[in-house]
């Protein structure tokens, strides 16, 4: 029993030791924390503290491409510096993204592709989202190979003529047929429909990200190896690496209607923003910015390369876009 | 199981013989039927058609069904706050408060020494540029354990006391701990959505078995005599559990929670996934945007973390028992003194930040020198210039070995494979484990996964038997070399406290997106246990017994192949069996980075809602296919070393 009472004891005192600190800081600190934190530790410890007078906090989903990540970094650099507003930026998948409207974990979607489907459930039904105008830029998803394939294979840009180069594309990852390499899993994709419905002898194979399609596409390059890939723009690597889009029957509307049935070309999309409604309506001056908020493809292209190529932080590539253009972003602000 | 261990090749032809003898008949029908009733197109789509429904219904009735709304939002809303008021008080503590805390904690548990050990990992998280992360992974694995240890410790108890309980308890448990990770993470979201309650949730499940066994197996060790006596002296039941067993059991008991705070942690940064924060995050991030820099700061953090969490609760339990033994403390009395003294600090440290200005709550931006720009500047000049060496190693392995043995289970009729499954489960184990195997294979054209199925089931293989010839080689090195065995010895047990996701990153920098990389991966993760075990399977050979060897003019060749490796063949097997297992957990991960099969369904299934059935679908495809592969390999010595040795409390 003597041993129990030692152990007892020192258990105690460590106990003690915790929540004494415990009480010490929280008794210390509570005045602070509604101060300076204001709602709710809601992010991460790592998200940045700021001065959130007149703001208070925005949640930015972050989408898993460079661009997008360019277009949070302009939005989170003048919230927290103009707008004195908490930026919280969430690195979450696109449909992800939405299902953030309902839980209250996003506020803001600042690059959206589409997306009918979930438009319909969480605008139309359930009414958590609503839509905030469009972003400025044109999306263009497709299929490309490097530009010296073009010039090498004058008719490899026909759909058409695709099963006739199939065995120049195959790889070790495409069990003997060609491949087509697609991007992140979550990304707008119709690809195996495609591959199946227009009778191609190719086989998807995930990459896995924009940076596995951008390396592929880079050593390909480089290196005259044959690739077919799935692309898109905005894309700031295109100042860089020339392609060569493969023309798929072309778009008609409606043709996209049945997921597994898809046989024709992406639309071209206008990248919109979409935002929470509890978001929308509660009047913050971060609505605002979002909803002025404009860049076209060059620009974000631009910023992009500024995170991708020179290796610069979000914020020391907002800061350099920032500076150098002002009359672009002012009109954005909220007036009064 | 009996059988095998008590026969070997007495009353039928040798296993090895049958099995060839299934391989070969396997290989033949193979050419004759290559591409007739396969599954290529994955099977009917009936299983994940209706668990797509179930998750759209699921996700329609959310804030309306009495089963959300009394059950599992209400559990989600229990949780959350939970994990953000530790994470809160992290961020109040602010950097200097955390370290000092974990260098207090450290000293009054564990000793100067893991003091110094817990302040050079703390500073470390801020150095590497991830306090915030860190903090993060550690509060989400704080509550796991916290939640973990209420549920465990009392059910622990009751198994102790209890042999029909615990014979209910053990398959589950059992069950549990062989689902690669990934596994559950579909059907959480299901229930509660992502988030960080979803993650502590899904660690809890994963981190929960080992105190449960621990604390079981401790209360039986205690001797029954001891239990009678006091239990004759007028004790009730809960004070003999309050003041016998558990006081002597305790050592036992927390050793149990070491290995689920290790458990935790390492499921704590996969439930990244499903966007809980820390550094599992950042390495997904990292992984996504192919920056092995930033992921190997991310890893190295998770590795300290381990180090850190592992060797302090390792020493704190030294230490009880220590004081157990003797009787008393060897420093009572200046204990009071020294917590009092650390308390002091961590109050100031805490403070500090509060009362000047030079001291930030956040890591001081100075003093942050990430290895990053380092790692990338290396994993460019490979790429640059060992890019032909590592395609080529890929693609001779792809080729050679992962190609063909996926065309041999993708090609080979699904009955085949089937038949085959049941042949072997039954010549290594017996009818019902043949049985339960081949019902497991039946279950993934149940879901319309066979091909996905297969391709996992192809590089797990590869994995496992690559895995198996490294711990066999240095398994037996380190079994008769002393010094190598103490010299790789905190190496295997780093190693293993990994999650295996931290594996994926050099796979990735050196071979890119690809199923060999995953396969890599799942060699790296897999080998610490595999080699340990072997190790221990050489020295349990019996010293008289290889003097005999020596004796009679073997050389160390003949001891090694015809004495110490057949006589440690249970343990062979077993070292196989955990060898798949984490070759499979891994493999499955690696679908982040191109590894293809279920892990990429399962990524799928989070990334398009309408892929949400088939995600699903293939989290039940892979708890399948690990029971089914666990079964087969299990064959003798499993049991026989107790249930740890999953997590390798060797």
């Amino acid at each position: 029993m003597a041993i129990t009472r030692v152990n007892a004891r020192r258990l105690t005192g460590t106990l003690a030791l915790v929540l004494a600190s415990a009480a010490a800081l929280a008794g210390c600190g509570a005045a602070k924390v509604d101060t300076a934190g204001g709602s709710s530790p809601a992010g991460s410890a790592s998200a940045a503290a700021g001065s959130a007078a007149a703001c208070g906090t925005v949640n930015i989903a972050v989408n898993p491409w460079v661009g997008y990540q360019a277009d949070a970094a302009v939005v989170a650099y003048l919230a927290k510096n103009k707008l004195g507003c908490t930026v919280v930026k969430k690195d979450l998948k696109e449909e992800v993204s939405w299902q953030g409207f309902e839980t209250g974990q996003v506020d803001a979607v600042l690059e959206n592709w589409g997306h009918d489907d979930l438009k319909k459930t969480y605008i139309t039904d359930k009414k958590v989202a609503v839509e905030a105008g469009p972003m400025g830029a044109m999306g263009i998803i497709g299929w490309y190979v490097p530009q010296w394939m073009a010039d090498k294979y004058p008719d490899i840009t026909d759909y058409k003529n695709l099963n006739k180069y199939a065995s120049i594309f195959k790889t070790s990852e495409s069990g003997g047929v060609g491949q087509l390499l697609d991007g992140d899993p979550s990304y707008v994709t119709n690809d195996a429909a495609l591959v199946k419905n227009l009778n191609l002898n190719y086989k998807v194979v995930v990459g896995g990200s924009e940076a596995a399609l951008i390396k592929s596409l880079q050593t390909a390059t480089d290196q005259k190896k044959p690739l077919l890939f799935y692309f898109y723009e905005p894309q700031f690597a295109l100042s860089k690496l020339k392609i060569a889009r493969v023309s798929l029957p072309p778009y008609t509307a409606g043709c996209d209607a049945v997921p597994a049935k898809i046989a024709c070309d992406y639309p071209p999309y206008v990248l919109d923003k979409v935002v929470s409604t509890k978001f929308a309506n509660s009047g913050s001056r971060a609505y605002q910015l979002i909803k002025n908020y404009r860049l076209t493809n060059d620009q974000q292209n631009l910023i992009a390369s500024y995170i991708a190529e020179q290796n610069m932080s979000d914020d020391e590539a907002a800061k350099k876009w920032v500076d150098a253009n002002p009359d672009v972003w002012k009109s954005w602000l909220p007036t009064g | 199981m009996t059988v095998l261990v008590a026969a070997p090749g007495l009353r039928r032809p040798s296993r090895g013989v049958l099995v060839g003898a299934v391989l070969a008949a396997w290989l033949l029908l193979f050419v004759a039927l290559r591409g007739q009733f396969t599954l290529s197109a994955g099977g009917p789509t009936v299983v994940p058609t209706w668990l797509q429904h179930l998750k759209d219904g699921a996700d329609g009735q959310r804030n309306t069904s009495p089963l959300f709304l009394y059950g599992f939002n209400e559990i989600r809303v229990a949780i959350d706050p939970l994990f953000t008021n530790v994470q809160g008080f992290f961020l109040r503590l602010g950097w200097l408060g955390c370290t000092v805390l974990a260098a207090a904690l450290g000293l009054v548990f564990a000793g100067w020494r893991m003091m110094l050990l817990a302040l050079a990992g703390f500073l470390a998280f801020g150095v590497l540029g991830l306090f915030g992360e860190s903090m993060d992974t550690l509060a989400l694995t704080l509550t796991s354990v916290l939640i973990a240890l209420v549920i465990g410790i009392p059910l622990g108890i009751v198994a102790g006391n209890s042999d029909r309980f615990q014979q209910v308890l053990t398959p589950v448990l059992d069950l549990m701990q062989i689902l690669p990770t990934f596994a559950y993470l579909p059907l959480i979201t299901l229930c509660f959505l992502i988030g960080p309650a979803s993650a502590v949730i899904a660690t809890v499940i994963y981190a929960a078995p080992p105190v449960i066994r621990l604390t079981s197996a401790g209360i039986r060790n205690v001797a029954p005599a001891t239990t009678e006596a006091s239990r004759s002296l007028g004790a009730t039941r809960w004070q003999t559990v309050r003041h016998v067993q558990l006081p002597m059991a305790k050592r036992t008991i927390v050793l149990g929670i070491n290995q689920t705070m290790m458990a935790a942690l390492s499921m704590a940064t996969i439930t990244a996934l499903i966007d809980a924060p820390g550094l599992g995050k950042t390495v997904l991030k990292a992984l996504s945007r192919e920056d092995v820099g930033a992921a190997f700061d991310a890893g190295l953090c998770i590795v300290i973390l381990a180090v850190v969490l592992d060797r302090v609760t390792t020493a704190a339990s030294q230490r009880a028992a220590d004081i157990g033994r003797s009787g008393r403390a060897t420093s009572v009395t200046a204990r009071p003194a020294i917590a009092l003294l650390a308390l002091v600090a961590v109050v100031v440290a805490a403070q500090l930040p509060r009362l000047t200005a030079r001291v930030s709550l956040l890591f001081p931006d100075g003093w942050v020198h990430p290895i990053r720009p380092a790692v990338n500047t290396a994993s460019r000049w490979i790429e640059l210039h060992l890019f032909s060496t590592t395609e080529a190693i890929k693609n001779g392995v792809t080729y050679r070995l992962i190609n063909p043995l996926q065309t041999l289970l993708g090609d080979s009729p699904w009955w085949l494979l089937v038949l085959v499954v049941a042949a072997l489960g039954y010549v290594l184990s017996g009818v019902r484990i043949a049985l339960a195997a081949a019902g497991c294979l039946v279950g993934l054209p149940l879901l319309g996964l066979w091909p996905s199925g297969m391709i996992t089931l192809a590089s797990t293989l590869v994995g496992a038997v690559s895995a198996m010839v490294i711990g066999v080689v240095v398994g037996v090195w380190t079994g008769r070399n002393d010094l190598a065995d103490r010299i790789l010895r905190p190496f295997l047990d780093a190693g293993q406290t990994m999650p295996a996701f931290v594996y994926l990153i050099p796979g990735l920098a050196l071979f890119g997106a690809t199923r060999f990389t995953g396969i890599v991966a799942g060699v790296i993760y897999a080998s610490p246990v595999v080699i340990k075990v072997v190790n221990e399977g050489i020295r349990d050979v019996s010293p008289s017994t290889i003097e005999a060897a020596v004796a009679s003019g073997s050389t160390p060749w003949q001891v090694i192949t015809k004495v110490q490796l057949p006589m440690a063949r249970p343990h062979l097997l077993l070292a196989f069996n955990q060898g798949v297992i984490y070759v499979l957990a891994a493999v499955i991960v690696a679908g982040l980075v191109g590894g293809g099969g279920l892990g990429l369904d399962v990524i799928n299934g989070f990334s398009q809602v309408s892929l949400a059935g088939t995600g699903l679908a293939a989290g039940i495809g892979i708890v399948l296919l690990g029971i089914m592969l666990d079964r087969i390999t299990q064959g003798a010595g499993r049991r026989r070393a107790g249930s740890d040795v999953a997590l390798g409390a060797h």
